[in-house]
């Protein structure tokens, strides 16, 4: 049985040459279901974070359009909200005005915005931490910080470019299950960058693989994982995720030089 | 301590007959201060040295953040100020005085070339420096130019442009000494060389050792200050 979810992003043969006369994309046509966390896989290089900065409004495309929800993309819109690789947090806030920066810079009132951004810092962990200034934090918990302003502004499309990966394994590993759990009960959709396969088939229903620059799409894989009610380790252990890893290793091992 | 001591032992020896010993140098320093000798030259010096870093830091700023900002501006302007920063301004001061005379206005010029090509090019290279990653960030989350520019940019410039102002009072005591002393004689420069034209060399010295001990406090107080306002692990640049 084949259920269709309806699609909030459809990217449609959006191509990317950038001044430098590289071509990081080609040909780029696909499409995101609303409410799934999809990701966006492939070798370094191939132009998954500018496929993502193109779907979030942040770089204009040489051909081809975006459109979330229908409407066609030229620029950032309220509806997405980024997480960025190096975080991207204000060196001389606090958590606290980090968190509800997004909300601030839509003039949303003080205490309202931070109302707001203590219940966002709640849901990532990060309680007690209002005060702290982002260098007194690990990589993790500044990318938790990344994380909770992202949701403060209550976008309904969260793009998340590499968010784990200046942060160390351990700490990856229990961000991914802290994210799968945040995202259990929300009607979110997020878009998932990653070079990481066992990242891709741990926290997604949806895998897009890219081929090197300039990148297009490879193949895309489904694998189905049953998450409900299982722990992270039965999760790791599934034979059907063990497939969907292996399997992809296979594409992306002729890639690799 | 040690260095006093060995000023004193260098005076006393002697190393020179123009060059008197700390225990001497003290006492004329002692006695111009009661005199009011030397509160009557500050008050003088520091005219055209307050008036120079105000001007300076308004202009400073204010062009460094211009083309920092704008395209156009920094076309304009940038080779003028590259160039002023690598020159002998010094060597000017004389040009100042053929326009403008030898009163408060040259000298007070004189402190404005000397501090503000470091106030421009410091504030320039705080705006220019901004993480372009947080200005991506505030793209994403919907931020005007105006909101990039008042939230991000100018928080971010802010340690570097408080570091050009410190070096730009720096460079405003080294011009207001050079005006005294080339222009013509006035407050602290005219101690110096009045009491080195009459043979008075501990009161000259003196007055080189007070004016270097106040340049050096003012420069000590102002880090301070901005170690404080700008710690450097909250600081963007």
């Amino acid at each position: 049985m084949t259920v269709t979810i309806e699609a909030i992003v459809e990217v449609r043969e959006i191509g990317m040459t950038y001044d430098t006369g590289v071509e990081a994309l080609r040909d780029v046509t696909l499409t995101f279901p609303r409410g799934c966390l999809s990701t966006v896989l492939g070798p370094s290089g191939c132009g998954k974070t500018t496929l993502l900065k193109i779907i979030g409004g942040l770089i204009r495309p040489s051909t081809g359009e975006v459109r979330v929800a229908g409407r066609r993309v030229d620029g950032p819109g309220p509806e997405r909200a980024f997480v960025f690789q190096d975080f991207a947090l204000l060196p001389w806030a606090n958590v606290l005005r980090n968190v509800a920066f997004g909300l601030e810079l839509r003039g949303v009132p003080r205490d309202q915005r931070h109302t707001v951004a203590r219940r966002s810092i709640a849901e990532v962990g990060l309680l007690g931490f209002e005060a702290s200034y982002p260098h007194q934090l690990s990589g993790g918990m500044r990318q938790r910080v990344g994380l909770a302003r992202a949701l403060a502004v209550d976008a309904e499309i969260i793009l998340m470019d590499e968010p784990f990966s200046s942060v160390d394994e351990q700490t990856r590993r229990k961000f991914q299950e802290d994210l799968l759990l945040l995202l259990r009960d929300r009607q979110k959709t997020v878009l998932f960058v990653t070079h990481s396969i066992e990242e891709a088939v741990y926290l997604s229903d949806r895998i897009v693989l890219l081929s090197p620059r300039p990148g297009s799409v490879a193949r895309i894989i489904q694998p189905s994982i049953e998450r409900a009610r299982r722990s992270p380790d039965e999760i790791r252990r599934d034979k059907n995720y063990l497939d969907a890893v292996d399997e992809i290793w296979q594409i992306l091992k002729r890639y690799v030089a | 301590m040690l260095f006093f001591g060995i000023w004193e032992g260098a005076g006393r020896w002697p190393l020179s007959p123009t060059f008197p010993p700390f225990s001497r140098t003290a006492w004329a320093l002692g006695r111009m201060t009661a005199d009011g000798t030397l509160a009557r030259a500050y008050v003088s010096t520091l005219e055209p040295l307050v008036i120079g870093i105000a001007v300076s830091a308004v202009v400073g700023v204010g062009f460094g953040i211009a083309m920092g900002l704008s395209r156009a501006v920094e076309w304009l302007s940038l080779p003028l100020f590259v160039i002023a920063q690598a020159a002998p301004m010094a060597a000017i001061i004389p040009l100042i005085t053929y326009i403008y005379g030898i009163g408060l206005t040259a000298k007070t010029l004189a402190v404005v070339v000397l501090a503000v090509p470091v106030i421009t090019m410091n504030s320039y290279k705080g705006i220019r420096n901004t993480n372009p990653s947080l200005i991506e960030m505030c793209r994403a989350f919907l931020g005007t130019r105006r909101q990039q520019v008042l939230k991000i940019v100018l928080p971010h410039a802010g340690g570097l442009i408080f570091a050009g102002l410190r070096l730009g009072v720096a460079m405003g005591f080294i011009g207001v000494v050079i005006a005294e002393l080339l222009i013509t004689p006035t407050g602290i420069g005219d101690l110096i060389t009045y009491h080195s034209s009459v043979a008075d060399y501990p009161e000259m010295f003196a007055a080189v050792a007070s004016i270097v001990a106040l340049g050096a406090l003012t420069i000590r107080g102002l880090q301070s200050v901005e170690r404080r306002v700008f710690p450097p692990e909250i600081r963007g640049s």
